[in-house]
């Protein structure tokens, strides 16, 4: 059986700038995977290769053994690939529970309708979803009212709402306060770990990063240099080298030295 | 063979002007980020102050000093503008700028002929190039030679300066990133203020330097600026290079297509640009641009369908108008069955405006492409009324198949201009295909069933179809499709990422507005028992934006409030004064800086201030508004 997702040496270059240079790992069903790496690194350009938002000029991308190369984004999201973006992208025009209706709407295949009225479509299933994620008192909100925090867990129900396999989070946490950061991915890796879901995401906090990845893996100036369980990952001495001056490895193994 | 030569080199003389004021639109473009629509009106004040100028100081200075003078003079007028009006809005959204230059754009108009009279003027021919050559057996006026050395010549300074002096560097650093010229220390203000009045400066003296070869009439502003829209759409917007090539492909085009379609010469035009936009949709020469930003639309309060009570309100408010026959005479009832025709046209503006996040200019087309619709089963068929509203809207709906197909691959100003460049390919074709639309005679004897002959009745079918179609239309905003609209345009990203097809959803609403205006447009051809092209013209198209506008674009129900303000407002104008346009254009900037929101919005924004009391402050003021 392939995996569930798999990524073998996928490059890309900005005019001179090499952003990724042949990157190749693999993601398993109920995994939580993190990616790690410096700014700049070409985090946000992998992500975007997995989804179809931008072509590779090489590698390939396979979702459950499906090469995905030359499908939009949108034919990406009917294999299962739910994704967050770094920089919210939400409807603002809508309510919260509306933002997670026309998701649903698109999923069931019903968006195209022009009888009945949206807000009384699929009403129950954004409500469950929103449960999930803890949105319920804000449903009837308007989305552009919302707490920043409160928008990244918007965008994790709408990425939920068509049951997806594998789910791609850029930075789900990034603005968000340290307790409410660990809050979201612990949400998010009880309902990966409930529903089998893979989850592939990117994190600058190590303490977020070791107390919820399964797997941590390093990519540094668009290459991945290491890849193993925290515990490696924090050992190894080219990572070390590259966290040396950001003290986050530092203080992330601190912390947990004084907690044991 | 000979003949091909002269025709070409005559195109090339055409494609300087068209140059010189496409180069001022993209250069400004690439800095402000505006698209000025009174670029136009720009080009048309040139010629008339070198017009004026030249008939003042005769000699070779006199002439030269004279077309230069009134560039700089018309420079200094459009800094101005830059000054007093552009500044206010360069955070507003594209639709708005677009519809603040316009509105200078019309009045202006008023202005031309109230200051140098209705006539066409003739200039003096340019002293030096009042000959002409030999060129292979025929005569080619020196001042075409002229001016086809002039293009190159204008590159090539431009060129210099933007490669060469510190300011030029300055303003194209700006075109890349503008955030890193303000923290250069670069008073940002001023470098916007000297960009525009260069661009002005180029337009003006385009149109200064046309007065040796064609007269000086208060059209050239709308001509000129729909085919520099083509230019810059073929060429990319905010190349200089890109226009001067397009503005030699277009020029080129005209000159030859004269003689392979004599009847409708910017077809061939069309096809080009259609070419150009499905190879390359932001031009031969441009950039695609980085996220594109919505055109409208952009609500915070989340729309809801109308509740129980308000309902009944609509409801009474319809019976009260269906009584209005009962109490109003002819004159009235005709006037009030335009102003409900409007009130479709309106909606289906809206709905593809405010739902759908495109903000055509060129809405007319579908306005008039239904009424001919209308007129030709009538004329050429013989068929009733009734058959002819129900068939005839379907040549809106034809055209907005074919026309939306090209525009809802670009967005934002892109879309803005291939709207209006589409409405006015169709414009010239019912104005020079006179065997089948008459051309500018029209076609006339559209008259109405005879039930319907009365201005009673025709009101009532009118209320009648306005009801059905502006009910139909706020279903659609409501229904999972009308969601799906709002998602794409709030969100291209996100909506794509969620497995909406963002262009066909807008191709789809694009098509649902084109039928819905065709249908207006298809009674309008009853009302007034005739069709002609300029249902199809700019003016048409504008109007319907400032329905909307005046309503508020993001409300649902504003276009309706908008359409029978505005035209209700017209009517009374057009009786009123000669002066229609300078009031009208004066109205459009006055709303674009002081009511952003529109009527509707403004209203909604004060009920959101002091919600009603008693169903608790706090829910009241984050419920959805009814909008
Ligand atoms: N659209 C783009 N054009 C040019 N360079 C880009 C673009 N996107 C990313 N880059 C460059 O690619 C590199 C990787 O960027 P990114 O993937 O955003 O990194 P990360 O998400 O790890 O911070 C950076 O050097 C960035 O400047
Ligand atoms: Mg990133």
């Amino acid at each position: 059986m392939s995996p569930l997702l798999e990524v073998k040496d996928l490059m890309k270059s900005y005019g001179g700038v090499h952003a990724v240079r042949g990157v190749s790992f693999t993601v398993e069903a109920g995994q939580m995977l993190a990616l790690i790496g410096p700014n700049g690194a070409g985090k946000s350009t992998c992500f975007n290769m997995l989804n179809g938002q931008i072509p590779p000029d090489a590698g390939t991308v396979l979702i459950e053994g499906r090469d995905i190369k030359g499908l939009p984004p949108r034919a990406v999201w009917r294999l299962g690939v739910g994704r967050t973006f770094q920089i919210t992208a939400t409807f603002a025009s809508m309510t919260v529970r509306e933002n997670v209706q026309v998701a649903l709407l698109s999923f069931h295949g019903r968006i195209s309708r022009v009888f009945g009225f949206a807000g009384a479509a699929c009403r129950a299933e954004a409500d469950a979803l929103l449960a999930l994620v803890g949105l319920t008192t804000q449903a009837e909100r308007p989305c552009g009212e919302l707490a920043y925090g409160d928008l990244k867990r918007l965008e994790l129900a709408v990425a939920l709402a068509n049951e997806p396999r594998l789910l791609l989070m850029d930075e789900p946490t990034a603005g968000m306060a340290p307790r409410e950061r660990v809050e979201l991915m612990r949400l998010t890796a009880e309902i990966a770990r409930a529903k089998g879901i893979g989850v592939l995401f990117t994190e600058h906090d190590m303490d977020v990063v070791f107390e919820h990845a399964d797997e941590v893996m390093v990519l540094n100036r668009g290459q991945l240099i290491a890849r193993g369980t925290p515990a490696e990952v924090r050992r190894d001495p080219q990572v070390r080298a590259i966290y040396l001056g950001e003290g986050l490895l530092y203080d992330a193994r601190h912390r947990e030295g004084t907690a044991a | 063979m000979e003949f091909l030569l002269v025709q070409a080199l005559s195109g090339l003389a055409s494609a300087a002007s068209l140059f010189l004021v496409a180069s001022g639109l993209s250069i400004i473009f690439g800095v402000t980020r505006i698209v000025n629509f009174a670029h136009g009106a720009f080009y048309m004040l040139g010629a008339y102050v070198a017009y004026t100028l030249t008939t003042r100081f005769a000699g070779p200075f006199g002439f030269w000093g004279a077309i230069v003078a009134a560039a700089i003079i018309v420079a200094l007028l459009g800094a101005l503008m830059e000054m007093v009006l552009l500044r206010r809005i360069y955070q507003a959204p594209e639709l708005f700028q677009l519809l603040a230059t316009f509105g200078v754009t019309l009045m202006v108009q008023d202005l031309v002929v109230v200051i140098w009279g209705p006539e066409d003027l003739l200039g003096p021919r340019a002293p030096g190039f009042t000959g002409a050559i030999s060129l292979f057996g025929r005569m080619v006026p020196t001042y075409d030679l002229f001016m086809m050395t002039l293009g190159p010549v204008v590159l090539g300074i431009l060129w210099l300066l933007f490669h060469k002096t510190r300011w030029g560097v300055l303003v194209r650093a700006a075109t890349q990133d503008r955030e890193m010229v303000a923290a250069l220390g670069v008073n940002q203000k001023w470098l916007f203020t000297g960009v525009f009045a260069l661009g002005v400066f180029l337009a003006a003296l385009g149109g200064a330097l046309q007065i040796p070869r064609t007269t000086v009439t208060h059209a050239m502003d709308l001509s000129i600026i729909v085919e520099v829209f083509v230019v810059v759409v073929i060429g990319g917007l905010g190349s200089v290079f890109g226009a001067f090539v397009a503005a030699i492909i277009v020029a080129e085009l005209n000159a030859f297509g004269i003689l392979i379609l004599p009847q409708i010469s910017l077809i061939t035009v069309f096809l080009v640009m259609a070419v150009v936009l499905v190879v390359r949709p932001w031009g031969l020469f441009g950039k695609p641009e980085s996220a594109p930003r919505a055109a409208a639309g952009l609500t915070i309060r989340p729309w809801r369908p109308f509740t129980q009570v308000e309902r009944a309100g609509v409801a009474l408010v319809v019976v009260a108008v269906a009584a209005l026959p009962f109490f109003l005479g002819n004159y009235a009832l005709t006037v009030g069955a335009e102003i409900l025709i409007y009130v479709l046209f309106a909606a289906s503006l809206h709905f593809m405006m405010t739902v759908g996040g495109l903000a055509s200019f060129g809405h007319a087309a579908y306005f008039g492409l239904g009424a001919y619709g209308a007129a030709f089963l009538v004329k050429y068929m013989g068929a009733p009324m009734e058959a002819a509203l129900i068939v005839g809207p379907l040549l809106g709906l034809a055209g907005a198949v074919l026309f939306g197909w090209f525009c809802v691959r670009l967005s934002g100003v892109y879309f803005a201009m291939l709207t209006l460049a589409f409405a006015q390919i169709a414009w010239s074709i019912a104005f020079q295909w006179v065997d089948v639309t008459g051309g500018d005679n029209g076609l006339l004897g559209i008259w109405p069933a005879t039930w319907a002959s009365r201005p009673a009745g025709f009101f009532w079918l009118a209320l009648g179809i306005a009801v059905v179609g502006v009910g139909v239309l706020r279903m659609l905003v409501f229904s999972p499709f009308g969601y799906g609209l709002r998602a794409v345009r709030d969100s291209a990203l996100r909506s794509e990422a969620i497995g909406l097809n963002r262009q066909r959803m807008q191709w789809a609403a694009f098509i649902v507005a084109g039928t819905f205006a065709g249908l207006a447009g298809a009674l309008f051809a009853f009302l007034k028992g005739s069709v002609f092209p300029d249902y199809m013209a700019i003016p048409t198209s504008v109007d319907g934006l400032v329905m909307v506008l005046l309503g508020g674009v993001e409300t649902v129900s504003g276009a309706v409030v908008g359409a029978v303000l505005y035209k209700a407002l017209a009517i009374w104008l057009m009786s009123q004064t000669d002066l229609s346009k300078l009031v009208l254009g004066g109205v459009i900037v006055v709303i674009v800086l002081a009511f952003p929101k529109g009527v509707v919005g403004f209203i909604e924004d004060l009920r959101h201030r002091w919600p009603r009391k008693g169903n608790g402050a706090t829910v009241g003021a984050t419920k959805a508004e009814a909008a």
